[in-house]
């Protein structure tokens, strides 16, 4: 590597890191060192915001909740996504190019376009305010984006080996499961996590679709804001425990994240 | 090579009712509310295409779209050059690579209220690092109050949040490219330019393609990040689509015109894609 790529990177990662630097120490600091004037580290080191966040329910249930509808989103796309993949790289059939592009423009959707009617639409089947609602609203991007990926990755296993299969006499759920998803093990392990991420990173529809029992963090982090002003130490603090997750996730995938950014494309 | 098979039917229809059910009912129901003038359940008028005339006409839309547009190009035209370059310069072999990985994975995995939030603290005179800078500098910069500063403030924060996907998404594609390729451009004393021109460049078109899609489709779609950052403002300088969507429909409950406003959004999301999609692979196709 030349010194000038390495430079261009190092400045990159720097410009990447700073901002979630700065957040990480002011959630360190007490409010009046924060508002007391800038310092490139906490002087006074405290743990008092995240003792808020992990003592106060209505704090660590909105981690709770996240983390809730983000697995159930996550296993309903595999769950369904996985068969449907199945189909799209191995069999033509009635309609199957307009059914992907279909099911590829609801990752074009705004969000903004079905708040109203998701609120009606779950307000009326009596889901308001449930985990499964927001789960399933997130369904509308993450299944298609599921399919396309997990599409890409099967398209890489040779057809023979279904043929193999089928000529020793395996019934085809019993190969599906045996044989073939062991084979993609990486890409569904990269949609798992692109499923995650996001409904991990999503709130426009999480904030419409809750109101106290089902409330994401993100939209628990608005509690910050009072009449007295913005507790920027908890805000911060609470910001730095939403990155975890995700740095938690993507190190099992580390290997084969690049990959799946491409979407098993390549 | 693909069977003729129709049963497969029966494998893709978990996902079709599925995702028929979170979008096709609630497409209805918006295309529902963009042909009534509702008051209540029982008082509604059938009134055809006037809200989708009025909406076309509102030129608070127009304002909006022009600066989503706007914003969408600035998007597309830094981050994806900067993507291509910063995937040329990664590490391709060993722990590093592993770990610059990782690092440039982060933004994508902050949710985006906590993005807004990361950069409203980071850009404030007071208490913020880059704010406190500039300020130190002589700039008086104040995103809240200055126009182009809140501009130029929610474009880097796209830029961070995002510029690591389409330099993922390159850096995949470059590790496709056989060693046999560069070897041949080795002995025909090939310019790095040359290289870069003639080898990896036509190799990253079908990444290329993927990135620009989704960060158009995502940019154009933006909501929550400059919602906490900047609000909207000063006045309605950063104010998107999305947001003038959710003020109409949540804001003012002006349900019949927000829905025809849905339609037409969606519909332009659609047609932008389709060009670019089309222009992409042109070339494929006339070779």
């Amino acid at each position: 590597m030349t010194l000038r790529k390495k430079v261009v990177l190092g400045l990159y990662v720097l410009f990447l890191l700073v901002p979630i630097y700065w957040l990480l120490n002011m959630s360190f600091k007490s409010n009046t060192e924060i508002l007391g004037g800038l310092s490139m580290w906490p002087h006074s080191f405290t743990l008092a915001n995240y003792k808020v966040i992990f003592t106060d329910p209505s704090w660590y249930e909105g981690y709770l909740n996240s983390l809730y509808y983000v697995t159930l989103n996550t296993l309903i796309s595999l769950a369904v996504a996985l068969p449907a993949a199945y189909a799209f790289s191995r069999y033509r059939f009635l309609g199957d190019k307009h059914l992907f592009f279909w099911l590829l423009t609801n990752r074009m959707a705004p969000p903004a376009v079905f708040l109203l009617p998701f609120f009606q639409l779950y307000s009326s089947i009596g889901l308001f305010d449930t985990h499964i609602a927001v789960a399933l609203a997130h369904c509308l991007f993450n299944v298609p984006l599921a399919v396309w990926i997990l599409e890409g990755f099967m398209s890489g296993v040779p057809k023979e080996i279904d043929e193999t299969a089928y000529i020793d006499g395996y019934s085809f759920p019993k190969f599906f499961v045996k044989i073939f998803v062991p084979l993609i093990g990486s890409g569904i392990g990269v949609t798992a996590f692109f499923c995650f991420m996001f409904s991990w990173v999503e709130l426009l529809l999480a904030r419409t679709l809750t109101s106290v029992n089902a409330k994401p963090i993100a939209a628990v982090m608005t509690r910050t804001v009072s009449a007295s002003g913005i507790d920027w130490g908890v805000l911060a603090a609470a910001g730095v425990l939403t990155i975890l997750p995700g740095m938690l996730v993507i190190w099992f995938v580390r290997n084969h994240v690049a990959k799946g950014f491409a979407l098993g494309r390549v | 090579m693909k069977v003729q098979n129709n049963k497969a039917w029966w494998l893709v229809l978990p996902v079709f009712l599925l995702v028929a059910f979170s979008a096709i009912v609630p497409m209805m129901t918006v295309v529902n509310y963009s042909v009534q003038d509702i008051f209540d359940h029982s008082t509604r008028y059938f009134v055809g295409v006037d809200w989708y005339k009025q909406v076309l006409q509102d030129t608070r839309l127009h304002d909006s779209l022009l600066r989503q547009f706007i914003f969408s190009g600035c998007v597309l035209l830094i981050e994806i050059p900067l993507g291509i370059a910063i995937a040329l310069c990664m590490p391709t072999k060993g722990r590093m690579a592993s770990l610059v990985l990782i690092v440039m994975a982060i933004p994508l995995l902050i949710p985006w209220n906590v993005v807004g939030t990361i950069w409203q603290i980071f850009g404030r005179a007071d208490i913020g690092l880059m704010g406190w800078t500039l300020n130190k500098l002589g700039i008086a910069y104040n995103y809240a109050s200055d126009t182009g500063d809140a501009w130029v403030t929610v474009l880097i924060m796209d830029v961070w949040h995002w510029t690591s996907l389409v330099a993922l998404l390159c850096y995949s594609g470059l590790r496709a490219i056989p060693d046999v390729y560069y070897q041949a451009a080795r002995i025909d004393r090939a310019s790095a330019w040359a290289v870069f021109r003639h080898i990896q460049l036509p190799k990253l078109k079908s990444v290329l393609l993927i990135a620009v899609m989704l960060r158009f489709m995502d940019s154009f779609m933006i909501y929550t990040e400059p919602f906490v950052l900047t609000g909207g403002g000063p006045g309605n300088a950063t104010t998107f689509l999305s947001q003038t969507l959710t003020q109409m429909a949540i804001g003012q409950f002006d349900l019949g015109p927000a829905a025809a406003f849905s339609l037409v959004y969606f519909l332009i999301i659609l047609l932008v894609s389709w060009l670019f999609y089309t222009a992409m692979t042109h070339n494929d196709k006339t070779r």
